[in-house]
């Protein structure tokens, strides 16, 4: 018998966040990798600045919530004072890639031992759907009403391969969760993205291609589609770098 | 004599956080506070501590109060410019109410400004500096010796009062040797918080360190609890030196290196038979308030002694009342004020009473 | 009593260094005292001076405004601080870099060539120690007996091996006659 269970690193708090919104599985899909990992009892989660602020009110582990941008530098903070627990951080395209790019960067250049999971929907959702730094040329939002005009507003940060070049990282990787297929996939990368830090591997950092029907003015059926047919060819899925895995490869 | 050491007063800071049992530190290069960091470079890998130095001085502030939420004992330092970068930080460990120690060892400003001494972050320091309604318990040592104990009790009453504390010295303190005797060292035991995060281990429900309340009274509420433990801290932490006040007419107000020189005019106009003494406030926030009171009780005027455009002038004229004159004698953009002007100060308030 | 010294003089002609004697000879000695560096990035070349203030009580400002003794290691500084000296004060000055008589009338001078002399000896970088063994001599607010505990402070352990030239150095200037 299959029993549809909630995850324990979940709480019984509502979602907060729209209709269609993918943020929900994705909270599920990290819950889900905490509990296989049987790390509950010893995560530490960052929540960020935008549509998942309220996160701490959805993760059952010690929370902190952190300012706009800085949760690669709170979740250092609290990884080396306490480095046997399990420390990761949920972030927005805005948050991640526009005001805490700098956080980021160096904490992936470091190598710190944590798992960032990052929410990319190409948009500013809490704030009303604004431009955001993943935003694709031509993309309508409030900011850009008459499409993002590469021009004035410049390209897309193509977040995963960005930080695949530098020698720091352990793990990169660009998953999706608008099918089954790619949800069971993103499932399998989070979890190793965990796995990684507790085996003390290092900064592992899923992009995780995100739905934000509500500020696209989609149908959530739309969205989900929309991904497939602009986002993924805008942003490749797949895993980026992964040091141990090359290093195996090598010998 | 006791083990008296030859030190910097950045690097007695340094020492003095170890010894106070912080294991934490995070910075980014600033004159004139380099010594600090570079004393905790050396140090902290060897005592299984962390020296991290950060991308930005943001980036520092947020790993302060990343540590601080685990309930531990972390601090950051930095000079004038760079703490106004962390202001955003501060208001979060403020708003969340984690204890931290915050140094900023002063230049002159604003903008770039420069790299000599200067007190012109008093404002800064003790209003709040970042958004929203909050303090910092503000310690300004003014001697080598302050900089350790100072640094011990400013990890002491941070802990105490769950809110983070900033040290106020300014490039000469820091930079200047003395000899200081180092306190003990602090066997600090960690001792799980009640609110901090360090894993629920499934035995309870989970921490949350958050500043984000966004149903009014909530966020009302927190503030009016705030401010009941501050009002307590204005009541009993208020810390200052007295000097030669018995018999005087003339109450200068000076802190930090400007107290320094103070002393040495104090002495001068005393040669002249001008009767004057010195309140030094060694806390700025809470600021010595009944002390000021009770001296404008007995004294014909005030002089307030400042390496800036007159900041706690401000504060020593809400303290009296408005009750007695009060006049400044200032220095600003890196210059220090001679004992000379502070008496030629003391002269003219003098005359002006006079009138 | 309290001696209030300015030190002064080019960067890299170990300024702090002689005023870091002077500290530490105050500490052995068991007196109040102060350092205080003037700091940036005009110690590498540019000018550079260092007060130092030893007393009998807790010490006031450690900014040395009105020197009791200034050494001038350069023409700037003498140009520079000569007037602030203290009437009845002292100044020493290394002959060698500075071509120029004191004007003032109502101070002791000592003209000390001491770059030319730590030339010669082949302890370049030592002027500085050599003027502070003059400095010693003529100046009574250290004891001359504490003089090798100082030295041993001041180059620490790490650098035992300086000992002897920095004692050569005092030496000479204490056995300068002008």
């Amino acid at each position: 018998m299959i029993v549809f269970e909630k995850p324990k690193s979940l709480t019984n708090a509502e979602l907060h966040y729209c209709p269609g919104c993918t943020h929900g599985i994705i909270h599920r899909l990290v819950a889900e990798a905490i509990d296989a990992l049987g790390i509950e009892g010893r995560c530490i989660g960052v929540a960020p600045v935008g549509c998942a602020v309220m996160a701490y009110n959805y993760f059952a582990c010690d929370m902190v919530e952190a300012a706009h941008g800085r949760a690669p530098a709170v979740a250092t903070g609290i990884k080396r004072s306490l480095p046997e627990n399990i420390v990761f951080t949920y972030q927005g395209d805005g948050d991640l890639a526009s005001i805490g790019m700098a956080e980021t960067v160096h904490a992936a250049t470091r190598n710190e031992n944590i798992t960032v999971i990052f929410v990319n929907n190409a948009i500013y959702g809490m704030t009303g759907g604004q431009m955001a730094p993943t935003s694709l040329p031509g993309q309508v939002t409030q900011t850009s009403p008459y499409g993002r005009d590469v021009k004035t507003a410049g390209y897309p940060v193509k977040v995963a391969e960005l930080l695949s070049s530098l020698d720091g990282p352990e793990f990169i990787a660009r998953v999706a969760v608008n099918n089954v297929k790619n949800v069971r996939n993103a499932k399998k990368v989070i979890e190793k993205a965990f796995r990684n830090q507790i085996e003390g591997k290092g900064f592992s950092l899923v992009e995780v291609i995100s739905a934000c029907p509500t500020n696209w003015g989609m149908t959530p059926e739309k969205a989900l589609k929309w991904i497939d047919e602009k986002m993924i060819p805008y942003y490749p899925l797949g895993v980026y770098k992964d040091k141990s895995e090359a290093k195996e490869d090598a010998q | 004599m006791e083990n008296k050491v030859l030190m910097k007063g950045n690097e007695a800071i340094a020492e003095a956080a170890i010894r106070a049992g912080c294991r934490h530190y995070f910075g980014y290069p600033i004159t004139p506070q380099t010594e600090l960091a570079a004393y905790m470079a050396k140090r902290m890998p060897k005592i299984g501590g962390t020296f991290l130095q950060a991308e930005s001085e943001i980036a520092a502030i947020n790993m302060v109060y990343g540590v601080a939420a685990t309930g531990r004992r972390v601090m950051t330092s930095s000079s004038s410019p760079g703490v106004s970068l962390k202001q955003e930080g501060i208001s979060y460990i403020a708003g969340s109410d984690l204890p931290c120690l915050i140094v900023n060892v002063e230049r002159g400003g604003p903008g770039l400004g420069g790299i000599q001494p200067s007190q012109s972050d008093y404002f800064q320091a003790t209003k709040g500096g970042g958004h929203g309604d909050y303090h910092l318990i503000v310690l300004a040592p003014s001697s080598v010796q302050e900089m350790a104990d100072m640094t011990s009790l400013a990890f002491d009453l941070a802990e105490k009062y769950r809110m983070p504390a900033m040290l106020l010295a300014d490039g000469t303190v820091g930079q200047m040797m003395e000899p200081v005797v180092l306190p003990e060292e602090k066997n600090v035991e960690f001792t799980e918080k009640d609110w901090a995060v360090t894993g629920t281990k499934c035995a309870r429900p989970h921490h949350i360190v958050n500043s984000l309340y966004l149903v009014p009274e909530e966020l009302e509420q927190k503030n009016f609890e705030r401010f009941e433990r501050y009002a307590k801290i204005e009541e009993t932490e208020a810390r200052y030196e007295s000097f030669m006040m018995d018999d005087a007419e003339y109450c200068i107000v000076a802190f930090g290196i400007a107290a320094r020189v103070s002393k040495n005019a104090v002495l001068a106009a005393r040669a002249e038979g001008i009767r004057v003494g010195l309140i030094r406030p060694i806390t700025l926030w809470p600021f010595p308030k009944k002390a000021l009171k009770d001296a404008s009780e007995k004294v014909k005027g005030f002089l307030s002694v400042e390496l800036s455009m007159g900041q706690m002038i401000e504060d020593v004229r809400l303290s009296i009342g408005c009750s007695k004159p009060v006049e400044l004698v200032n220095r600003a953009g890196g210059m220090i004020m001679s004992p000379e002007e502070v008496v030629a100060g003391i002269r003219k308030l003098k005359e002006g009473e006079a009138k | 009593m309290t001696t209030e010294i300015l030190i002064a003089g080019f960067g890299g002609q170990g300024i702090l260094f002689a005023g870091k004697f002077l500290a530490n000879m105050g500490m052995l000695e068991g007196r109040y005292l102060s350092w205080l560096p003037s700091y940036g990035p005009e110690m590498r070349g540019g000018t550079a001076n260092c007060s130092v203030v030893l007393s009998d009580a807790p010490i006031g400002s450690p900014i040395v405004n009105r020197p009791d003794v200034l050494v001038a290691m350069n023409l700037p500084s003498l140009d520079k601080y000569e007037d602030s000296v203290v009437p009845g004060g002292t100044i020493f000055v290394d002959s060698t870099l500075i071509d120029r008589k004191v004007k003032r009338t109502d101070v002791r001078v000592f003209y000390v060539p001491a770059t030319g002399t730590a030339n010669e000896q082949g302890i370049a970088k030592l002027a500085n120690m050599i003027i502070v063994g003059k400095m010693m001599k003529e100046c009574d607010f250290l004891p001359y007996s504490g003089i090798e505990n100082a030295v041993r402070t001041v180059v620490g352990a790490k650098h035992a091996d300086l000992f002897d030239v920095n004692m050569k150095a005092i030496d000479l200037g204490y056995n300068f006659e002008s």
